[in-house]
């Protein structure tokens, strides 16, 4: 086992921190990742820019090596991608820039209410410059309804952005319907494809993408690289949002991070290299995971559809029991909670709402997030942990003593606060 | 979000968890709360002839300062009259839990729970408890 390998995984016996579910917020980076990029920070430390010399031509070099890395993981063109500094650049700059490159055919874009923030974000700051955004509901299950995708285009939109693959709840959208119907429309596609790559096969002519945004520290490279893919043919324009010397033909300047990209490079090939094997394993470990708490807990919901999903997400909402308290009584497993209280917002999980989730189910979620170096005994551990604490915060629920005496929470006078 | 040590203590290790019958002779009874907002109290006291309150049960659906603050009134109130335990403070929970200012309303919460079962205990025994006023 590499020094990497046994940061994350621990034995029980002498484990130190809690156990690691928390994948989709982020990756440790892959041992094999890490002895690419440490080359580029001491020896072969030049500037890609610099042209003069043979430090800038060998940092150039791994440079575009790793580009042609990260086009080939996505079935592109190493011209087409544009070096950011993670996925929510690459987004920024792909919606702000195609919206402001083609205001001129429309002033309308289409997204969905799911979307990461990135997105989200970056659309309600083009509607204060005047664009019109339709957020469109996704089904219960968390896919998106193509009748009524194709019911809210209108002539004057000019770009769509669609979440590959949820970060929150795993679910994979209609890529290639999707692709497909906005093609027919001649409408900008931009795909957030952050938590598809290394998970589902990813392919920019399949789903006929546009723009796709990719970020490393989710596939086992290091955070603050991620990249924009750009369509060529037929060509795509954005309008830069970052000025200055013109770097990655004037779509992003900034001086490039060589070991970073040499990073994201490697993760990239790995992530396609190891997918197969990778989900096999996962998947094992999410049924078990799965089958474990559902056969030791009760009113246990899941949330996102179970069939058209990565197995390395299990979104489940623990009925009676409040969100901040079981992440509390959870501090032995690193997760992630929709819950208010954990949150910087207060909201509860605006994902799960969409789905039609009540506050309270959407409160009490987890998102277990598995990954690369999850193991079976963790798994078991996380099961045991669950179905015990679960079961204590159940027991100093009120809500837990009413509901088994058969009384409707829906039918209870409740007193505001 | 770091808790202090006697938040975890109390979620931990919960005081007077449980209930009494809800129409049994010297119960008082308080809800509070909505599931909707994430939190619901349920707060019981037993109160005896000489109007002392001489145990007290709670259930708590909320955040670990919620459990927190609803297990210390539980204690705060024990031997105590009604008027007394009509003067427990939220900020006195806050206090002693030293709950961060975005859980004070845990802590109000509480305040609210143990009033609200003295409010239906004055009730239930009707006018002979509320001379006590
Ligand atoms: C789906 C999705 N899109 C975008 C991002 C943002 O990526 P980055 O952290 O590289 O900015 C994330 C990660 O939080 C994500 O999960
Ligand atoms: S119950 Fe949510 S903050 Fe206390």
């Amino acid at each position: 086992m590499s020094a990497v390998q046994a940061d994350v995984v621990q034995s029980p016996a002498v484990r130190e921190r809690p156990i690691y579910l928390d994948y989709q917020a982020t990756t440790p980076v892959d041992p094999l990742v890490v002895e690419a990029m440490l080359p580029y920070l001491t020896q072969n430390f030049g500037n890609p820019a610099s042209r003069s010399h043979s430090y800038g031509w060998s940092a150039e070099e791994a440079v575009e090596n790793a580009r042609a890395q990260v086009a080939n993981a996505i079935h592109a063109d190493p011209k087409e991608i544009v070096w950011t500094s993670g996925a929510t650049e690459a987004s920024n700059l792909a919606i702000k820039g195609a919206a402001h490159f083609y205001s001129g055919k429309g002033k309308h874009i289409l997204t969905l209410r799911t979307e990461h923030k990135a997105t989200l974000d970056t659309c309600r700051q083009l509607e204060r410059e005047g664009f019109e955004v339709t957020y469109l509901d996704v089904q219960e299950n968390g896919l998106v309804d193509l009748e009524a995708f194709r019911a809210a285009l209108r002539p004057d939109t000019v770009l769509a952005s669609i979440l590959f693959v949820n970060n929150e709840i795993g679910v994979i959208q209609p890529m290639e319907e999707i692709g497909k119907i906005l093609r027919e429309h001649k409408i900008i596609f931009h795909v957030d494809a952050v938590q598809a790559l290394g998970k589902v096969p990813v392919d920019v002519e399949t789903i006929q993408a546009d723009l796709m945004s990719l970020s490393a520290h989710k596939i086992y490279g290091p955070k603050g690289i991620g990249a924009l893919y750009v369509r060529r043919k037929p060509r795509v324009r954005i309008e830069a949002q970052i000025h200055g010397g013109g770097h990655e033909r004037g779509m992003r300047s900034g001086t490039l991070p060589t070991h970073q990209i040499v990073g994201m490079g490697a993760a990239a090939e790995l992530a396609v290299r190891s997918m197969e094997s990778d989900n096999r394993r996962i998947r094992q470990l999410r049924d078990r995971l799965l089958e474990g708490i559902m056969s030791r807990v009760d009113e246990v919901y899941i949330n996102g559809d179970m069939e058209h999903r990565v197995p390395h997400n299990l979104n489940l909402s623990f009925a009676f029991v409040e969100g901040e308290s079981l992440i509390m009584a959870l501090k032995g497993i690193a997760v992630s909670s929709g819950s208010a209280c954990t949150s910087a917002s207060l909201e509860p999980s605006y994902v799960l709402r969409a789905l039609g989730k009540s506050d309270e189910l959407a409160h009490s979620s987890i998102r277990f997030g598995i990954g690369r170096y999850t193991t079976e005994e963790e798994i078991d551990e996380t099961i045991a942990l669950v179905a015990a604490k679960v079961g204590k915060l159940r027991e100093l629920s009120p809500l837990w003593e009413m509901h088994l005496e058969g009384i409707d929470l829906n039918s209870v006078q409740w007193a505001a606060h | 979000m770091a808790y202090s040590e006697k938040v975890i203590d109390h979620y931990e290790n919960p005081r007077n968890v449980g209930g009494f019958g809800k129409e049994d002779a010297g119960v008082g009874t308080g809800m509070v709360g909505a599931p909707a907002c994430g939190d619901v109290m349920r707060l019981q006291i037993k109160v005896n002839e000489q109007g002392i309150i001489e145990d007290a049960k709670f259930k708590t659906y909320g955040c670990g300062s919620a459990i927190a603050s609803s297990s210390l009134v539980t204690e705060w109130v024990k031997g105590k009259t009604l008027d007394e335990a009509m003067t427990i403070k939220n900020s006195q929970i806050a206090e002693e839990l030293e709950l961060p200012p975005v859980k004070i309303h845990c802590s109000v919460l509480a305040e609210d729970a143990i009033k609200a079962a003295i409010e239906d205990y004055r009730k239930k025994s009707g006018a002979s408890s509320s001379e006590t006023h």
